[in-house]
């Protein structure tokens, strides 16, 4: 599918009034989602920033339905609007916008049960690597050696591999995005909107004041989080894998942009050591390795 | 109409859950199995996967997944059910106040069983009463027959209250005993129970920007909502019972007496209070005191919320109260407590008896009345 930013839908999903920080990559996320299913999504939010940046009711900052929902239960209040909607004869898209902590924590068994019976759902996980709304604590997807509130040394542990996780489940599809890509993103959200059954989408989503960084440079972090490799774009798609551009050329790891490029742009890595850097570098390569290992395994296309 | 097909047969009091919610036609079902709640979900998938009901039956990985399934299905404009006990109830209780404050109108059963620890799956009470200060509509019914028809009642109840509604019967009493029963025709369940208003409480539709549940701009109007919803809903709602009791009355010739069922307390001095399936054997001890001469009659809470106030504040009237508790808490029984919160004339008795599923049959009730009477127990006495 191609298309042409100045060709995207002009009217705004996300509209003035919202209460994101400045700089919120989320927002940016949110801005796309509406571009491309803005008239069909019916979205479900639990308990997160997400759940702020809306505004304060009556009014809201995002212009399409939202129910809002306990922390844990957004996959299966989901599911449930969509088997009501199936039932009703009504058309539409029952959309999860979730953080990282509501999906990779306290939500995975929901999610996780909405994968295997293939809930007719997108569920969109917007990462911004931490429980935010509650004041930068750790999930488990907040990387290896970040600061937060809760791991003030640095985290011991790695990322958890969320939408590899969620492949491994045999959905119908599952996809990796970053907002310094809208038009990957763009084309994933499309192209779930015209699968059936289960459609998982996890989405970098740099956020300045928890991740330490000038709110202008929220596209910057998030595109060197790309380049250095740190994030890679993928698709999972009925049983194909395959890397999507632009993470393709940094399969090889001489293309890719120095780790410290990423990290030193970032508060929550101030204090790392260079063994820590070391760490992280081979972290990063181990997520490659499986990757490639994965699109090799599975056909391409 | 109901002489040409109303059904004679024979049900287990699950069955006559599963029967009646199939009559209800509910769009979306979603449950977790739990002993002893278990052969609802199993009739229920069967009826689906036969063609019988045309639902969406949504295997879930948990109770918490299941309340918040029926959630999201009844904010869609879906007329949803799910059934649960015990440790599974306690599982989905976040879900439970968000569905009773959102005021979506989902129908779930409770067969109600003891919590852990130590395990154990026979009856208790408490189960059911952690959802008394939720805003949800609660009632436990007496026999298989009421458990069908009180099924049948709930949707119409929480349909026009606006508010989720439980529905218990007593695990193994009623669950797995069978008992005869009649089968409203389907004709007649339809002509009752109208189809679901989708815009109640709001319309969530593609393309239709309403938001539910966000941050308040006001918490006075927050306030107010919950103060509407948990006070205000749950007063309207005690004439919506009434009303569907009496209506439902006319039609199928089965009239429970609405909030509470009063047996032979017209003209007793003393009456017992008490609910679900064990009020059979109260009143099968009643009949048996007063033939014995003494004067005592029966009180039978058919709906703990909406609370029914006036019924209980006629208990004043009488010398001695004696209410029995299936359930304990720090202070006695919860019925116990609640009904001496609204005396201030009559004696109050408060038996907690047959927790933890202890056998507690006619000839206990008719000793344990006796002494009651004599004087012999004190506020709050347990009987084991
Ligand atoms: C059951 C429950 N536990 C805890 C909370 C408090 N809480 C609200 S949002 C949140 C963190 C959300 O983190 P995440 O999902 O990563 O989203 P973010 O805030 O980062 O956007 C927590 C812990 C809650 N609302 N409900
Ligand atoms: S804390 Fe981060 S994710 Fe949350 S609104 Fe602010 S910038 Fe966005």
């Amino acid at each position: 599918m191609s298309f042409r930013i100045d060709q995207l839908p002009k009217k705004k999903y996300v509209v003035p009034g919202n209460a994101a920080c400045a700089g919120c990559g989320m927002m940016i996320g949110l801005k796309i989602l509406g571009m491309a299913l803005g008239e069909e999504a019916v979205l479900t939010i639990p308990a997160s920033c997400a759940s702020v940046v809306q505004g304060l009711s009556p009014k809201s900052g995002v212009a399409m339905p939202i129910l809002n929902v306990p922390f844990a239960s957004a996959a299966a209040v989901a599911t449930g609007i969509a088997e009501a909607y199936r039932s009703l004869g009504i058309k539409g898209h029952a959309v999860v916008w979730a953080g990282d902590g509501g999906t990779s924590d306290i939500g995975f068994a929901t999610l996780s049960g909405a994968a295997e019976r293939n809930s007719n759902i997108i569920y969109i996980m917007y990462d911004n690597e931490a429980y935010m709304n509650t004041g930068i604590q750790r999930s488990s997807s907040t990387p290896l050696a970040a600061w937060t509130t809760t791991t003030p040394m640095g985290k011991r542990e790695r990322k958890k591999d969320v939408a590899l996780l969620m492949a491994m489940h045999g959905v119908p599809y599952v996809a990796t995005a970053s907002i310094a890509y809208p038009h990957d993103f763009y084309r994933k959200l499309k192209r779930a909107a015209e699968v059936q059954g289960f459609k998982f989408i996890h989405l970098h989503t740099p956020c300045p004041p928890g991740w330490r960084f000038d709110p202008a440079k929220t596209v910057e972090v998030a595109r060197l989080a790309v380049e250095t490799g740190v994030w890679i774009l993928w698709e999972y798609d009925h049983g194909h894998f395959r890397l999507n551009p632009p993470s393709t050329v940094y399969a090889d790891r001489a293309k890719r942009r120095p780790l410290v490029e990423y990290l030193k742009l970032q508060g929550r890595f101030a204090h790392v050591t260079e063994e820590q850097v070391k760490a992280l570098e081979e972290d990063v390569e181990a997520r490659w390795r499986s990757i490639l290992a994965l699109a090799k395994a599975f056909p391409q296309s | 109409m109901k002489a040409l097909a109303t059904q004679k047969t024979a049900l287990t009091g699950n069955y006559a859950v599963a029967y009646a919610v199939k009559m209800a036609k509910p769009h979306v079902i979603a449950a977790y199995p739990i002993t002893p709640q278990t052969s609802i979900v199993e009739k229920l998938s069967e009826f689906v996967e036969r063609g019988e009901l045309n639902a969406r039956f949504v295997n879930v990985e948990s109770e918490f997944a299941a309340m918040s399934v029926v959630y999201g299905a009844a904010m869609a404009g879906a007329r949803a059910f799910t059934a649960t006990s015990s440790h599974g109830l306690l599982y989905m209780y976040e879900a439970t106040w968000w569905t009773a404050l959102s005021r979506a109108p989902v129908v779930m059963t409770v067969v109600t069983r003891t919590i852990g620890p130590p395990w154990n799956i026979h009856v208790e009470h408490n189960d059911i009463l952690v959802l008394r200060d939720t805003g949800w509509l609660i009632a436990m019914a007496e026999t298989v027959q009421e458990v069908l028809d009180l099924t049948i009642q709930a949707f119409r109840i929480a349909e026009t209250a606006v508010l989720p509604t439980a529905v218990g019967l007593d695990g193994f009493v009623l669950s797995h005993s069978t008992e005869p029963v009649e089968l409203p025709p389907q004709e007649l369940v339809d002509k009752f129970l109208p189809p679901r208003r989708p815009d109640v409480p709001l319309l969530l539709r593609p393309g239709e920007a309403v938001t539910f549940g966000n941050l308040s701009s006001d918490n006075r109007d927050h306030a107010r909502h919950k103060i509407a919803t948990v006070y205000t809903a749950q007063r309207e709602a005690k004439k919506i019972v009434s009303q569907v009791d009496e209506e439902y009355g006319r039609l199928t010739g089965r009239r429970y007496g609405g909030l509470v069922e009063w047996y032979k307390a017209g003209d007793a001095k003393n009456v017992v209070v008490c609910m679900g399936a064990w009020c059979s054997d109260a009143k099968q001890a009643v009949e048996s005191l007063r033939r014995r001469g003494i004067s005592i009659g029966l009180m039978r809470v058919r709906f703990l919320r909406p609370f029914p106030e006036e019924e209980v504040a006629k208990l004043d009237q009488y010398e001695r109260v004696i209410v029995y508790d299936r359930d304990i808490t720090p202070l006695g029984g919860v019925l116990g407590t609640e009904i001496k919160a609204h005396l201030s004339r009559a004696e109050v008795v408060n038996i907690v008896a047959g927790i933890a599923g202890v056998d507690f049959d006619a000839q206990n009730f008719y000793e344990t009345i006796q002494k009651a009477l004599d004087g012999s127990y004190g506020e709050v006495e347990f009987v084991v």
